[in-house]
């Protein structure tokens, strides 16, 4: 188990290590230094400010000297500084983290949840009715655009059910410290656009693990023994079904906690992904690299908790 | 469309549709003495599952009108009068400067700009098919090759295309997206090869778990008992063994590509106005449908909806019919 995990550990840093001079590549390498200095001082640099920036990033030096100064910084915990806002990039992401973990958490359960309850029925009463309206559903959410079912669901219940829903806020966020009540309330619209489009992939694959399990000899051999048919499914069934979805549900949630981009924006959510959309609109470019940044550590540390996970679950997976 | 995807293999079997065209049932049903043996290949028995799949006929027509929609959309324009970024200051807004409701001169009702979304609505699908098709064919393509050789290969290769794929996996895709949009200028090409490039992963890892069973097969031995060296191996012996699964896998990327390419567009960095694109036109109208211009917002997600359910509709009849027992893209 030591050594699997060294392993693993070692090959989510390269991943990281690989992932930084992407970014690095991407955005210093690519415009080339001048233009870098001149992004950083944002639209108001003087030429003064900007030889600044060339120097405070080390721009003036060879580029691996460039790239050694910015993951120093990165290793440090620094994501850099944001001269467009005249703030640190952790202060910015600081403060749109909990918009996003609170988008992210909530749907999440909302996915899992219906995606695991609608798959196994699908699975247990296959070729049922139930199935069939379970299935077609989720052929049909995994079909629908982000944007397209929260513009939906904002129609419907912000504006044309209004007079019978009333509370339902079309946009925008409160802090869950300043109003939990209007914070659940802000957050129910999104919740719902994210989990509707992430649980139909959770339907199938429940589906279709559920259905592999019961096919196993084991569960017919629990079946022979008199056990009961929802002691079979609930204790036997479930437990093996569920390692597939297990790991679908940490890397969907690594994903997530770097940025649900079309929710936040649909809903005006200043989360991450919200963040960034409007960086790219400033031409800001340290949040762009910040946030893309820790969006890949969250997606790699995911990885390797599922793995992780999964070694400890299922003992073969050690060996690989 | 009721029948569900994935059941629909099983039914497939069923007389329910024996009336002319099911040439395989027929068969079935002659006296012993004039059956005829005939040899099917897996192709034909997979074109076979899928002509007796309803949800895959109504799918297939589906995308069909969309692609004539495409096609014929200049001469519609035409025939209408109405060019798709033609600005109708005076006929296609009201005395306030909004939209136009759905009427007998404008079908959809006109845009913010005074321009016939009908006609925009027609021109988005040239967008969306055209950058979906060309986006699946570069994700497949290089997610072929990689997948081969990582497979075939194994090893060192195969452990840094591994890697390789996790880093383009480890930042979401929408901010590779975004940021390489906002590096380089926005446009059809570069929307394109993003959208294709950052999903080559998918079939990579389909294929190259192929090729790791398939090199053990004696026809591979054999090749390389005569002396075939590993492109040969790879490229001819492997590829067309290879071929069914990346068609069933390329047919689930396109629709995911059309989505790509509408979530750019929708965040404003995707092929630029004013060419007529759905994802646009829906973050245009975000600003305007709930104050009652519901056309607006309606008919380009509508589109949008429709096209990329008749994609994945097909698809999963496709890959049912090629591998009736096989798990999906998402499984």
């Amino acid at each position: 188990m030591t050594r699997f995990l060294i392993r693993r550990i070692g090959q989510a840093i390269l991943v990281l290590f690989a992932a930084s001079i992407a970014v690095f590549l991407l955005f210093f390498v690519g415009p080339g230094p001048n233009q870098v200095a001149r992004t950083f001082a944002g639209r108001l640099g003087t030429p003064q400010r900007i030889l600044e920036i060339k120097h405070a990033l080390h721009l003036d030096q060879p580029l691996y000297l460039q790239y050694l100064h910015w993951v120093g910084n990165l290793l440090q915990g620094n994501l850099g500084f944001d001269y467009y806002k005249g703030q640190s990039v952790n202060t910015v992401v600081g403060q749109a983290l909990p918009a996003t973990v609170s988008l992210v958490i909530g749907a999440a359960i909302l996915w899992i949840a219906y995606g695991v309850f609608s798959g196994v029925v699908s699975a247990v009463r296959s070729r049922s009715l139930l199935d069939r309206g379970f299935t077609t559903a989720a052929l049909f959410f995994y079909s629908m655009p982000t944007f397209v079912l929260g513009y939906t669901l904002i129609f419907i219940f912000a504006y044309e059910l209004y007079r019978v829903t009333k509370f339902f806020p079309f946009s925008s966020y409160v802090p869950l410290t300043t109003d939990p009540w209007q914070w659940f309330v802000h957050l129910i619209l999104p919740w719902l656009t994210l989990a509707m489009v992430t649980a139909a992939a959770y339907t199938r694959l429940t589906r279709t693990s559920m259905l592999d399990v019961l096919g196993e000899d084991y569960i017919r051999t629990a079946r022979s023994k008199g056990m009961s048919e929802r002691r079979v499914i609930r204790v036997h069934g479930l437990r093996a079904a569920l390692t597939p979805v297990v790991t679908l549900a940490g890397l969907d949630i690594g994903t997530a906690l770097g940025g649900v981009i079309i929710t936040e924006q649909v809903f005006g959510i200043p989360g991450l992904g919200w963040t960034i959309v409007q960086a790219i609109g400033q031409q800001d470019l340290p949040i762009i690299m910040g946030i893309a940044i820790l969006a890949a550590t969250f997606v790699v540390v995911a990885n390797v908790i599922v793995d992780i996970m999964y070694a400890v679950l299922d003992p073969r997976v050690r060996l690989h | 469309m009721s029948s569900s995807p994935e059941v629909r293999g099983r039914h497939a079997g069923k007389p329910a549709v024996t009336s002319g065209s099911a040439a395989g049932t027929a068969t079935m049903e002659l006296p012993p003495a004039a059956k005829k043996i005939e040899g099917r290949s897996p192709w034909r028995l997979a074109l076979e599952r899928l002509r007796k799949d309803r949800a895959a006929k109504v799918a297939a027509g589906t995308i069909t009108v969309i692609v004539l929609c495409a096609l014929l959309a200049p001469l519609i324009a035409s025939w209408i009068g109405h060019g798709p970024n033609q600005q109708f200051i005076d006929t296609g807004l009201d005395a306030e400067g909004n939209p136009l409701a759905p009427s007998g001169t404008f079908f959809f009702g006109t845009d913010s700009n005074g321009r016939d979304l009908f006609i925009r609505v027609l021109y988005g699908a040239r967008i969306s098919l055209v950058v979906g098709v060309l986006a699946t064919l570069i994700s497949v393509a290089l997610g072929t090759f990689f997948g081969l050789v990582a497979g075939y290969l194994g090893g060192v290769v195969d452990s840094l295309i591994a890697r390789l794929i996790d880093v383009v996996l480890s930042i979401p895709f929408l901010v590779i997206a975004i940021s390489i949009a906002y590096i380089s200028h926005p446009g059809f090409w570069l929307v394109v090869f993003v959208v294709g490039v950052l999903a080559f992963t998918y079939p990579a890892r389909i294929v190259r778990g192929q090729v790791i069973s398939l090199k053990e097969k004696e026809y591979v031995e054999a090749a390389r008992a005569l002396g075939a060296g590993p492109m040969r191996i790879m490229f001819i012996d492997l590829l067309p063994n290879v071929v069914a699964q990346v068609i069933v896998y390329g047919s689930l990327l396109i629709p995911l590509a059309i989505v790509s390419e509408a979530s750019l567009s929708f965040l404003g960095v995707g092929i630029p106005p004013p060419t007529a694109d759905w994802g646009a036109m829906i973050n245009d109208a975000s600003g305007y449908y709930q104050a009652g211009f519901w056309w607006y917002l309606l008919f380009p997600a509508l589109a949008l909806l429709i096209t990329t359910l008749a994609f994945n509709i097909l698809g999963d009849s496709v890959r049912d019919a090629m591998d009736p027992r096989g798990a999906g893209i998402y499984e």
